[in-house]
């Protein structure tokens, strides 16, 4: 089942689609330290069209979009709004100018509520204070307009990824913005959350609006992008229509080789069991959740998001220890109350959220690989970090990993998502894991980082490591995992072998 | 014809090891120098000598700073973790009295503890680093096992601590301290004690497990915590460290005034942080130095010192002082976004 089969063929009125170019830049460059983030780059965006940006991570599309959303000043080049030469100033001034962002990374104020947010800076005003009453009435036209079901007065902080990324587009819709740029918008949506997004883009298209849109989905891209732009290593490559181009030419384009296979799960053979989880219960947020693990396995978990798949992770590496149930190391009974307890059994977790539980942007990309090791006492004598070991180490690793980054002492904020995420493994990697738990170890990654972490875990389990694989994304689960277990509401409703597991079998355990 | 002799390697390494090429205190050092010259100017104009060359002033200045910068140490590593510090000057008066306590004269009849007078000098120096760091771990403990943040958890101990070194002698002065005591806050001791505690959490932070804890911790505490560090003990560390520090420079103050007074210390945490922060320690935690705070310490002295020199009002002083800490922290932010694109 593919997304396209979930969204019913609504046809964009063509009158809205012109030639007339909303937006257009040329000869862009752009340097940071180190690094030439974009080289010379082009691009057009014409009226009532969605124009998809491709390339693997560190390419330069979240540079160019930060550019065009006045984010980042260029260090050469021209943009054009409407025919007329600009430069943007700021975020504030590309808004002004009809430009509007939104963010990979959300940026919502949880405590306020959804109606607030919107409107934050522009608020509706009665005797010089803020009209809640009107505020509600026109986030509810954005909303009826949008086809967005949310109540305007809850707090944004209890809404799910899904839910504050509406809210996001809804701002950016209540500018009356003649651009808008999404980078990756889908990464943290189900099939059917994407189908309402894509609704929505939809509308925005035959309203005559331009879309600027960053993936890494291809099926994406051939479902709703009328052009298609890709950027290899900062330089532009080609622009072509949706229509005519093939799935393997862009990968063609954005790798410059070719990838043979995406999902390329080796068999390997599986050992014992090294880990069994037995009737987990973390109160309140997931119950009764039992499987084993084998060495050589690698083990799906499925679901949609909010089904509780990352919280049993959670719960197993000690984040937030469980209430109730057991947990078995090689057939010992252990008791995990802290991510330290998990890693003294070998255990590791990439986490699901880069920026608030991975990263420390503030640092460089050495200090971001060698915490956990450091925190095992490894590679410390008396309490001095050994230096160069530890240094000569993390070298290797990056350089197994091909993180591109000019030297292991930028400060990792510099970097590429795709490259913060190989680093983030890298330090895991570094602590020789048993046991590996993997929550979305490929969101916001390019196709070809995409295949190097498949290959990467594919490798891993063959040299014994039992690996636990959370992931939205369907093809992935299924093509590398030796079982999935799916999760719903915080219930387990099935575990399926790979021979059996298909979208559909899946699907319809994820929806019970 | 040329051979690019990088291709012969076997295995080219691409990663540097070099941190940076400029030390980011470059622009913070820049700045201690141009003060420094304005003042060596206005100096020849308003007073008609030099400001610098005068090894008297220079002594004095460093002197006074160096109580200043021995909390300012502390207060930096706690400001690294993502936390703030607003107790050492009161803790620094709570050490100030009870170490001076139990160094009077020997046989001086209205001693606090008649008993007690005439102790070897480790006794009150070990008292008073033994008071900062109950104070210390009471603030650590606050913040780690309770989710209250460090601004009122310190704040607290700042008015608490203050209370405490009132009622430890009814507001009387402890004086009569012996001569042996009073070493310690002679010379140029106290500058040599404040280098040593700065080179030595110079290195803490730089090439130790704790340093780089601290700096994670502030970086992303959730981070840290899901790659095996254990926050909350940590950060008990980071703050019975500053308190011993705070407990330190009560010995140094006391010793240098020969006397324990409960007003020592005022002021002086907010001074420590300014120091800090004009040294480039970020206020969100997780960047700073304490080669930075060392100047942003210097800053202070010489900026006190000079405009003593030059005789402009002390009301003038704290103006200015003001404003430089504001400025500072608006060129950092300036500086840091530029550095980020």
């Amino acid at each position: 089942m593919s997304i396209a089969d979930t969204v019913e063929a609504d046809t964009p009125s063509p009158a809205a689609r012109t030639d007339e170019l909303l937006l257009e830049v040329f000869g862009v460059l752009k340097k940071f330290p180190g690094v030439v983030a974009l080289d010379n780059v082009k691009f057009k965006l014409r009226r009532g069209t969605m124009h998809a940006l491709m390339g693997e991570n560190g390419a330069g599309k979240s540079t160019l979009m930060k550019i065009i959303a006045g984010v980042y000043v260029p260090d050469g080049g021209e943009l054009r709004v409407k025919g007329q030469p600009l430069k943007l100033t700021g975020p504030l001034d590309a808004l002004n100018h009809g430009i509007a962002m939104i963010h990979q990374e959300l940026n919502l104020m949880a405590p306020m509520t959804v109606a607030e947010n919107i409107w934050i800076g522009r608020e509706p005003r009665r005797f010089g204070f803020v009209d809640h009453g009107e505020l509600r009435r026109r986030t509810q036209a954005l909303f009826d307009n949008l086809k967005i079901e949310l109540d305007p007065q809850v707090k944004v902080g209890t809404l799910s990824i899904a839910n504050r990324q509406m809210v996001e587009i809804a701002k950016a819709v209540s500018f009356e913005s003649d651009v808008l740029i999404m980078d990756e918008p889908t990464s943290a949506l189900t099939d059917h959350e994407v189908s309402h997004l894509f609704r929505i883009i939809r509308d925005l298209k035959s309203q005559g609006k331009g879309i600027v849109y960053i993936t890494h989905k291809m099926n994406e891209l051939f479902e709703i992008a009328d052009e298609v732009s890709v950027f290899r290593d900062g330089k532009y490559i080609d622009t072509r229509l949706a229509t005519e181009v093939t799935r393997d030419q862009i990968i063609q384009m954005m790798v410059g080789r070719e990838i043979t296979q995406m999902f390329p799960k080796e068999e390997v053979p599986i050992g014992e069991v090294v880990l069994k989880v037995d009737k987990l219960t973390v109160a309140g947020v997931f119950r009764d959740i039992s499987f084993e693990v084998r060495a050589g396995e690698i083990f799906g978990l499925a679901g949609l998001v909010g089904s509780g798949r990352s919280n049993v992770a959670e719960a197993i590496f000690g984040v937030v220890p469980a209430t109730s149930g057991s947990i078995a190391i090689n057939g010992q009974a252990v008791t995990i109350d802290s991510p330290a307890a998990a890693m003294r059994h070998g255990m590791a977790f990439l986490t699901e959220d880069r920026k608030e539980t991975g990263c420390f942007l503030t640092l460089d990309v050495l200090s971001n690989m060698d915490t956990a090791v450091l925190s095992q006492r490894r590679y410390s004598k008396g309490g001095f970090v050994q230096r160069a070991e530890l240094e000569r180490d993390c070298k290797t690793m990056a350089n197994a990993l091909k993180i591109k980054t000019p030297t292991l002492g930028e400060t990792i904020q510099n970097l590429s998502g795709g490259n913060q995420q190989k680093a983030l493994i890298g330090r895991w990697l570094l602590t020789q894991p048993k046991i590996l738990i993997l929550d979305e170890p490929t969101r916001g990654i390019d196709v070809g980082a995409k295949a190097e972490i498949h290959r990467l875990v594919s490798e891993l389990a063959g040299k014994g490591v039992a690996v636990i694989m959370i992931s939205s994304e369907l093809p992935e689960v299924l093509g590398m995992s030796d079982r999935v277990m799916v999760m719903h509401e915080g219930r387990m409703t099935g575990i399926v072998e790979r021979a059996d597991a298909d979208q559909v079998t899946i699907m319809d355990l994820a929806s019970q | 014809m040329a051979i690019d002799k990088s291709a012969l390697q076997p295995h080219p390494t691409s990663f540097k090891s070099q941190r940076r090429k400029w030390p980011p205190e470059l622009s913070i050092l820049l700045v201690l120098v141009g003060i420094s010259l304005f003042f060596e100017a206005l100096g020849w104009v308003v007073v008609g000598q030099s400001f610098l060359f005068n090894t008297e002033r220079l002594t004095v200045m460093i002197l006074q700073m160096s109580v200043v910068g021995i909390i300012a140490v502390g207060v930096t590593q706690v400001i690294i973790t993502g936390g703030i510090d607003l107790s050492s000057g009161s803790v620094l008066a709570v050490a100030a009295m009870v170490s001076a306590s139990l160094a009077q004269d020997q046989g001086y009849a209205r001693a606090v503890f008649p008993s007690l007078t005439g102790l070897p000098i480790v006794w009150p120096i070990v008292a008073g680093l033994a008071v900062g760091v109950v104070c210390g771990v009471i603030n650590g403990s606050l913040i780690a096992l309770t989710a209250i943040p460090p601004f009122i958890a310190t704040l607290g101990m700042m008015v608490s601590a203050r209370g405490f070194a009132k009622w430890y002698t009814h507001g009387q002065p402890v004086s009569m301290l012996s001569d042996n005591y009073a070493w310690i806050g002679s010379g140029v001791i106290p500058v040599v004690i404040f280098l040593v505690v700065a080179a030595i959490f110079h290195v803490a932070l730089g090439y130790t497990r704790y340093g780089k804890f601290t700096y994670a911790i502030g970086a992303n505490r959730q981070a840290a915590r899901v790659s095996g560090i254990n926050v909350g003990r940590h950060l008990l560390i980071v703050y019975a460290i500053a308190g011993m520090l705070a407990g330190l420079a009560g010995v140094v103050t006391s010793a240098r005034s020969i006397t324990g007074q409960a007003g020592m210390g005022m002021g002086y945490e907010l001074d420590a942080i300014a120091a800090a922060v004009i040294g480039g320690v970020s206020l969100a935690g997780g960047i700073g130095r304490i080669t930075g705070t060392v100047i942003g310490v210097l800053i202070l002295g010489v900026m006190t010192s000079g405009f003593t020199f030059i005789r402009i009002d002390a009301y003038y002083q704290e103006i200015v002082k003001g404003i430089i800490i504001v400025a500072a922290v608006v060129a950092d932010q300036y500086r840091q976004r530029n550095r980020r694109g």
